[in-house]
């Protein structure tokens, strides 16, 4: 959705890139390690968990009048290989939705507090606004539309959403279904109390919890141990 | 209670599953800001004041930044500055005078997402500021005017009895009738901003072709869309297209402010000549678009000593906030809803909403009742305190039954069930033994049980479904199907698969059969707006008549195969077999025709009358029933309150699909603690301070309760599926009160204002004597500050991070408030 190569780079975008021009992309850790000082969340999240939450427009100052350099990614989403041009900063989920049409995962907050950007990273649940898009280099990322074969019978998580009329608007759904498959694999679905606790990070506005434990309990036999 | 398709051949009162349940859970529902972007499309930002009122002496944009791909739109480029609602007060673009802090200067288009937020820093605005009204009392005051002559946006007077007098001597009558009252109780209630805070920000694509404008969103009412644009570029209406995109929750956030976001894309979209793409990220959300308003009612009340109510003095004042938005209704709503479900002889309440230099507030599901049946039932708690009765009693004793008449003198008829409601709460919960026991107090954790009683009007006030005339039509459909056309929307309370249940028992067919077209404002009749708990109640009954009347067309038309066949054969008519199945009657009917369709305008029942002027009459067509009971426990040192049991009786005329009817009562009710407990707007100077999620406290998983649902039926007779009344919004009245009233039986902290964080029933017990409550405990209130913050910290750690902290077990505020310890740890690590 961004026209990248209509833009030229200005300096610190260029500066960045001979930083990476040296670096395969490997997993991204070190690259993770860096893009985590300049992306724009970093400053939003901080000055929230410390208290300091009076910043009315807290990420406009903030953004970096830069362009990044561009690298690609290796990305393993659904089965699927995929290579992608990003811009260093993209989040996973700017990658998925704008770059890959994977508009399953949806975007909340942008600051990792909804959890309705929720996938699978290795199989383990990330808010993808949170996980630099190079961070998933060469991983494996399941979404919710890889979840069930297209066309193919349901995964009994998103069956027992329906079945229990976990959802009213739908817009946490996607992000609760990936939490639920995960807390279950987890081994975290033991009991309603656990249940609770580990899913509370999923928010939803329309108040479908009771409806989302139901469907947590419903179809944890079935995908446990997986 | 799990969804199953029907059973029998009635889909009216089962639960189906929904219709839009497989879209939803495989993530390909497209919302809007799912939509693929268009050919060329750009970006759209808002370039916002920073101070809450001042002159706008100029806009500037730094010369050294290349403004060559940005777009650029001020006021001057608006054929008509303002904003098509009620009083269309409020402009499009500010210009001249800045009345609130965020309020829209400048918008800004560009296809580069960066580029456009460094163009939003290299805009200045030159204000100089004025002193701000930001409190509702001073601007009642009126020493400053910021709006109209007097800062008042709108009034009214409601009396009954003796109160029934000229506006003059009705207040003298009203204090006498106190006067001569056994006991009378005062008391002042207040409660506070709320943020709708659906988990799918605002959002429009607006652009421009060769026939007209268009605008697809995040919208709960595309008429009220299309009238802004009328009223802003003077199009006819057939060149305005707003379509609903699949709506990720509105709860009324979207119900008018949606029209200000489409009014600003389009703007940008005239101006490129491009497609622009305007998302609200959540900040800009919570800051700028509309809330609940703040109120608050002194109330004076007279009763026999017996308990019998008697006279009823209410001044409701409510904080518009900048400009009239939705206000004057939300106000008469508030008013109507004043004296609660309750019998009286004598009242008077005036109610006043009056403008301040904040952001505009508007509709917020139960629409101004919330705030004023939290102070009735607030109020009355305290009556029955003086009475030395348990509130149950004075709320049972009073409740209103039929043949009664409520303070606007409406006399209740059919479908009244104030009285099942509280049984069956009261029975399901077990209330009395509860209360009789008194607080339970297990080491630091006491535990109380309280309950609130209410009603709600369905549908418009008064006269209002006889102004709007909602239509909706039905069409036939290849292959015996039936189309519902309606610019009801579906908003994630289910109105598609609760249409489609009612017209297919309406037609006879099966669910299957029913089609519901995507609403867009130039293929949809106007049903009148997505609001006011109308859409099943009163569109439900047109669209019940009309896909009625299209099936007998249908049936008609095989009845008209069948005669001449079975006069042929000289066969007994009715014995004879139909000689075309419904689908190919319907085929045919449709080939003959080219066009089957069935229009339907709503007629409010021919009994409700309604004076506008003297605020008299039949102010709703019936109203829904409710009971709730909450049960909380208290950390005595923090002051945490946790709702671990919630039951909710409530009316609802009919329920037409009984699991999602239960899902908007714990929905409901669940905003309403939240409202209660830890939602909170902070401001400073007109500004809020807590624009995230991690510090505007929603309710998570963990603080919803069980929630125990219990559905009264008391059919109403206009109703549809055999009298459905609305039920949108009754559960967000009941919930406040009712953990107020458990928190005062826990602790003796009898809270008056909202919300009841630690941090302010800290200050409750220390301001008043609470008996249970040893002073210094709540001291460390204090340190565990917003404890409920710190909770949401670790349940964000919970999920995105893998987080390894491990609950202990124990459940209730203990538990959590070590959990949460080890959170700040953790984020400390962090
Ligand atoms: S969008 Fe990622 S957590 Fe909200
Ligand atoms: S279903 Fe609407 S937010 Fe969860
Ligand atoms: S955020 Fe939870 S362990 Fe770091």
């Amino acid at each position: 959705m961004q026209d990248k190569t209509s833009r030229p780079s200005p300096l610190r975008g260029a500066q960045s890139k001979q930083e990476t021009a040296g670096e395969p992309n490997t997993g991204g850790g070190l690259l993770a390690a860096h893009l985590l000082t300049r992306r724009q969340f970093t400053a939003g999240s901080i000055a929230v968990a410390s208290g300091l939450s009076a910043l009315g427009s807290a990420c406009t100052g903030c953004d970096t009048p830069a362009r990044s350099a561009d690298t690609s990614v290796r990305l393993h989403v659904n089965g699927t290989r995929a290579e992608v041009d990003i811009d260093l900063r993209s989040s996973l989920l700017d990658v998925l939705r704008e770059q890959l049409q994977l508009t399953g995962a949806k975007k909340g907050c942008d600051h990792g507090q909804c959890g309705a950007c929720t996938v699978h990273l290795d199989g383990r649940r990330v808010a993808s606004c949170l996980t630099p898009a190079v961070q998933a280099d060469g991983r494996e990322i399941t979404t919710i539309e890889g979840l069930s074969p297209e066309g193919g019978p349901l995964h009994p998580m998103q069956q027992a959403f329906i079945d229990q009329d976990a959802l009213q608007c739908g817009y946490c759904t996607p992000g609760q279904i990936m939490a639920a498959v995960a807390c279950v694999r987890e081994g975290n679905a033991g009991s309603a109390e656990q249940i609770r606790e580990y899913m509370s990070g999923n928010l939803c506005r329309c108040g479908a919890y009771a409806g989302i434990l139901a469907a947590i309990q419903q179809a944890a036999p079935e995908i446990g141990g997986t | 209670m799990a969804t199953s398709p029907p059973a029998s051949a009635s889909a009216v009162g089962s639960s189906v599953p929904r219709a839009d349940g497989p879209p939803k859970v495989t993530g390909a529902s497209r919302y809007v800001d799912d939509l693929p972007a268009m050919p060329g499309e750009i970006f759209g930002r808002t370039v916002r004041s920073p101070v809450p009122r001042g002159i706008l002496r100029g806009v500037r944009f730094d010369p050294a930044f290349d403004w060559s791909d940005v777009t650029v739109v001020l006021a001057e480029d608006v054929p008509v500055n303002v904003v098509a609602l009620i009083l269309d007060d409020q402009p499009i673009l500010g210009t001249g005078k800045v009345n609130h802090a965020y309020e829209p200067i400048v918008l800004l288009g560009c296809a580069d997402r960066l580029k456009l937020s460094r163009a939003l820093q290299a805009v200045t605005l030159d204000i100089d500021p004025l002193p701000p009204v930001l409190d509702m009392r001073a601007a009642l005051e009126g020493e400053e005017i910021l709006w109209g002559t007097d800062n008042v946006i709108k009034r009214y007077l409601i009396t009954k009895g003796c109160a029934d007098a000229e506006r003059e001597r009705s207040e003298a009558a009203i204090d006498a009738a106190l006067a001569r009252c056994e006991v009378v109780v005062t008391g002042t209630y207040a409660s506070h901003h709320q943020e709708q805070l659906y988990i799918e920000p605002q959002g429009v694509i607006a652009w421009w072709d060769e026939a007209g404008a268009h605008a697809t969103g995040s919208i709960q009412c595309p008429f009220y869309v299309q009238k802004a644009f009328l009223k802003a570029f003077g199009l006819p209406a057939d060149r305005i297209h707003i379509t609903q995109s699949v709506t990720g929750g509105g709860f009324g956030g979207k119900e008018e402010y949606p029209s200000i976001i489409a009014l600003h894309a389009a703007l940008l979209a005239r101006k490129s000549g491009r497609p622009v793409r305007m998302i609200y990220d959540r900040t800009e959300d919570i800051e700028a678009t509309t809330k609940r308003h703040p109120a608050s009612c002194e109330i004076t009340s007279g009763c026999d000593r017996d308990g019998t109510l008697r006279a009823l003095k209410i001044r409701v004042l409510m904080d518009g906030g900048a400009y009239a938005t939705l206000s004057q209704v939300v106000l008469s709503r508030g008013a109507l809803h004043a004296s609660g479900a309750y019998r009286w002889d004598d009242v008077w309440i005036e109610a006043t909403a009056v403008a301040t230099n904040t952001p505009p507030n508007g509709a917020f599901r139960g629409f101004g009742a919330p705030q004023t049946i939290w102070a009735i039932e607030r109020h009355l708690d305290r009556v029955a305190g003086e009475l030395g009765c348990d509130p149950l009693d004075l709320k049972a004793k009073n409740v209103l039954r039929p043949g009664d008449s409520t303070a606007t003198g409406q006399v209740l008829r059919e479908s009244v069930a104030g009285e099942e409601c509280i049984a069956k709460a009261i029975a399901a919960s077990g209330y009395r033994q509860k209360r009789a026991a008194g607080p339970v107090v297990r080491g630091r954790v006491a535990r109380g049980i309280g309950l609130s009683v209410f009603m709600h009007g369905a549908g418009f006030t008064g006269s209002g479904e006889r102004y709007y005339k909602g239509k909706i039509a039905v069409d036939l459909a290849p292959g015996g199907r039936l189309r519902i056309r309606t610019a009801s929307t579906d908003i994630g309370q289910g109105t598609e698969t609760v249409f489609r249940q009612i017209a297919a028992d309406a037609a006879g067919l099966p669910l299957d059969r029913v089609e519901f077209e995507v609403p867009c404002t130039t293929t949809v009749p106007d049903s009148g707006p997505t609001v006011a708990s109308r859409t099943v109640m009163v569109v439900g009954s047109i669209l019940e008549a009309a896909a009625r009347e299209l099936a007998s067309r249908v049936r008609e038309e095989q009845e008209a195969a069948r005669q001449p066949r079975a006069a042929q054969e000289g066969q007994a008519s009715s014995a004879a077999p139909p000689a075309l199945s419904f689908e190919e009657a319907a085929d045919r009917l449709l080939a003959r025709e080219g066009k089957v369709t069935s229009l339907k305008q709503y007629e409010p029942p021919s009994y409700v009358r309604w004076d506008d002027e003297a605020y008299k009459g039949d102010a709703y067509p019936c109203f829904g029933w409710a009971c709730d009971v909450a049960e909380v426990e208290v950390d005595l040192d923090t002051f945490e309150v946790t709702v671990v049991d919630f039951w909710s009786a409530a009316d609802v005329g009919k329920a037409i699909h009984p699991v999602m009817c239960k899902g908007q009562i714990e929905g409901g009710s669940l905003q309403a603690i939240g409202w209660a407990l830890s939602e909170e707007i902070v401001w400073q100077g007109g500004k809020i301070r807590n624009p995230r999620m991690t510090n505007y406290i929603i309710p998570t998983s963990l603080d919803a309760p069980p929630f125990h649902v219990v559905l009264v039926e008391a059919p109403f007779p206009f109703g549809p599926g055999g009298g459905a009344k609305g039920i949108g919004e009754m559960p967000m009245d009941g919930g406040a009160p009712a953990v107020a009233a458990a928190v005062e039986h826990a602790t003796g902290i009898a809270a008056r204002a909202l919300p009841l964080t630690p941090e302010r029933l800290f200050e409750a017990a220390r301001g008043a004597e609470a008996p249970r409550t040893a002073a210094g405990r709540g001291e460390r209130a204090r340190r565990y500050r917003s404890s409920s913050t710190v909770r949401r910290a670790r349940s964000i750690c919970r999920r995105s991070r893998g987080c390894s902290m491990r609950s202990g077990g124990r459940s209730g505020s203990r538990a959590r408030r070590r959990g949460a310890r080890r959170a700040s740890a953790a984020r400390a690590r962090c």
